[in-house]
């Protein structure tokens, strides 16, 4: 695979659910391998319509989709699709389904057609990868919250994808949880689309940030000076702030 | 659920789970079709012994085997008036038959015998092995399916069930009889089920997305250990013999 090609190619997309307005208008999308494209976008402005009709679970109702070069429209194409880009859902519940986390991180090695041992190895290294050893005989539904995220990113990885699009991974999740994620995000070796709503977040892990509104991608890199209003006590006497102050993130 | 005790350790714990299910089959079906009470009250027998060597704890077996007795219960009302027979009591103008309370009394013993093994069977077998056996022996996918997946989502449309009566709750929701609590309990209900239809859309779309076609694979593969076949012979043995009681009644 060409490190650099160009991976994910959106042609004047547009989608809408009947008797509402159109949620994607004309979008426009290019995705290079080697990107970490970071996705911000108000609630409903379409960030996870749009991984649906990248993975082909939802189609367009107009527009050109290619995928690592090549056009793709039936269920057929997508299915090669889901064996190179990988999709974390917002509900880690939605994505854990077999009883054991061991199962769960090889049912997709298992569709890819690896044998039983083959599935196992790849689903344990999947797993040790994110410091999830000796998850493998633990039930899902009785992971914590955190825990159920970072599982849910092993049975993507398990894939071995070469495109991660991941739907805010950190909804949900506390400090602690969040940094690990932040740690493992910097450590792999993927490309990957990310939406969250937050800044911090997103200037970590990703190269660049992109926007959605109206249904459609705006890049919106212009430096606008800003102040943030913040609150304290003793705040009406005129004073600096030299250091951070434990409300102050970033 | 049943399934904690399927981690401990016995004879019945570990016998391929295969025979299990063949044996709890065959067991079911012969102790179904028999009439004869020496045949009915040797398989209850037969099937509390099986149920001990599974080391279930007896207050835990007597506890799941209340709820069936409980639906007897109400038969045991109903059948001796109900059935065409000679009389044996009577209740003030009812007249209790002894062909009814017979019958009554081979449902009482049948449902008993069954549900011991049954119950030996779930607490000795975790629920995904169950699975993966119910698909070694060929039985359909999709039934296997819906048996895995109901396992895996019971807990999560609970969870949103108490989800959505604590959200009615802490608004000052309080059941009576009257309209209002009718509608409010429709929409509970109404509620429950688009999200589970949701959901069951959002599982299914994230198994797609992971290369799913129809197939589930199994990590775990069974084998016949010469202890299994010593087990199924025995059984086999055992519930023919009580086939041939059975059947040298009619003769």
């Amino acid at each position: 695979m060409d490190e650099d090609g160009l991976m994910i190619h959106l042609e004047d997309i547009c989608f809408g659910y009947p008797g509402r307005p159109s949620v994607l208008d004309k979008l426009n999308l290019s995705f290079y391998g080697g990107e970490r494209m970071g996705l911000m976008g108000s609630n409903g402005s379409g960030k996870t319509t749009l991984f649906h009709i990248i993975m082909g679970l939802l189609k367009p109702s107009f527009g050109r989709i290619e995928i690592m070069g090549r056009p793709v429209k039936e269920e057929k194409d997508f299915r090669e699709v889901r064996k190179r880009i990988g999709l974390l859902f917002q509900d880690a519940d939605d994505q854990l389904f077999s009883p054991t986390v061991l199962e769960d991180v090889a049912f997709g090695p298992l569709n890819l057609g690896k044998s039983q041992d083959e599935a196992k190895e790849i689903a344990v290294r999947a797993l040790e990868s994110l410091g999830l050893a000796g998850f493998e005989d633990r039930i899902t539904h009785k992971l914590s919250g955190g825990e159920k995220r970072l599982v849910s990113l092993a049975t993507v990885l398990a894939m071995e994808p070469d495109v991660l699009l991941l739907d805010e991974p950190t909804t949900g999740l506390d400090e602690a949880t969040e940094e690990r994620l932040v740690d493992i995000l910097k450590g792999l070796d993927v490309s990957y689309i990310l939406v969250s709503h937050d800044l911090d977040f997103l200037k970590e892990v990703t190269f660049g940030i992109t926007c959605m509104s109206n249904g459609t991608i705006v890049r919106d890199d212009e430096r606008i000076p800003h102040t943030h209003i913040h609150v304290h006590e003793h705040g009406r006497y005129a004073h600096e702030h030299g250091r951070k102050w434990p409300h102050d993130k970033g | 659920m049943i399934e904690e005790l399927s981690g401990r350790d016995s004879l019945i714990h570990r016998l391929d789970p295969r025979v299990k299910i063949v044996l709890v089959f065959l067991f079911s079906v012969l102790v179904a079709v028999s009439d004869r009470f020496l045949v009915l009250l040797s398989a209850l027998a037969l099937g509390f012994c099986i149920a001990l060597l599974a080391r279930l704890p007896v207050k835990q077996l007597v506890g799941r085997l209340v709820p069936v007795n409980l639906f007897i219960v109400f038969l045991w009302f109903f059948l001796p008036f109900t059935f065409e027979g000679e009389p044996l009591f009577s209740v003030g103008p009812l007249v209790g038959t002894h062909e009814g309370v017979l019958y009554a009394a081979r449902i009482s013993i049948k449902s008993n015998a069954i549900m011991a093994v049954m119950i030996a069977l779930v607490a000795s077998t975790s629920i995904l092995t169950l699975g993966h056996a119910m698909y070694e022996l060929r039985i359909p996918k999709k039934l296997v399916h819906l048996f895995f997946f109901t396992y895996r989502y019971i807990h999560v449309i609970h969870q949103e069930y108490v989800r959505l009566v604590s959200a009615m709750k802490v608004r000052g929701f309080r059941p009576g009889t009257n309209m209002h609590t009718y509608k409010s309990f429709a929409h509970l209900v109404g509620m429950l089920l688009v999200r589970s239809s949701d959901r069951a859309e959002r599982v299914y779309n994230a198994m797609l997305c992971r290369g799913f076609r129809g197939n589930l694979y199994s990590l775990s593969t069974f084998s016949l250990k010469s202890y299994d076949v010593i087990s199924l012979v025995f059984m086999l043995a055992m519930m023919l013999a009580l086939g041939v009681l059975e059947w040298t009644k009619m003769v």
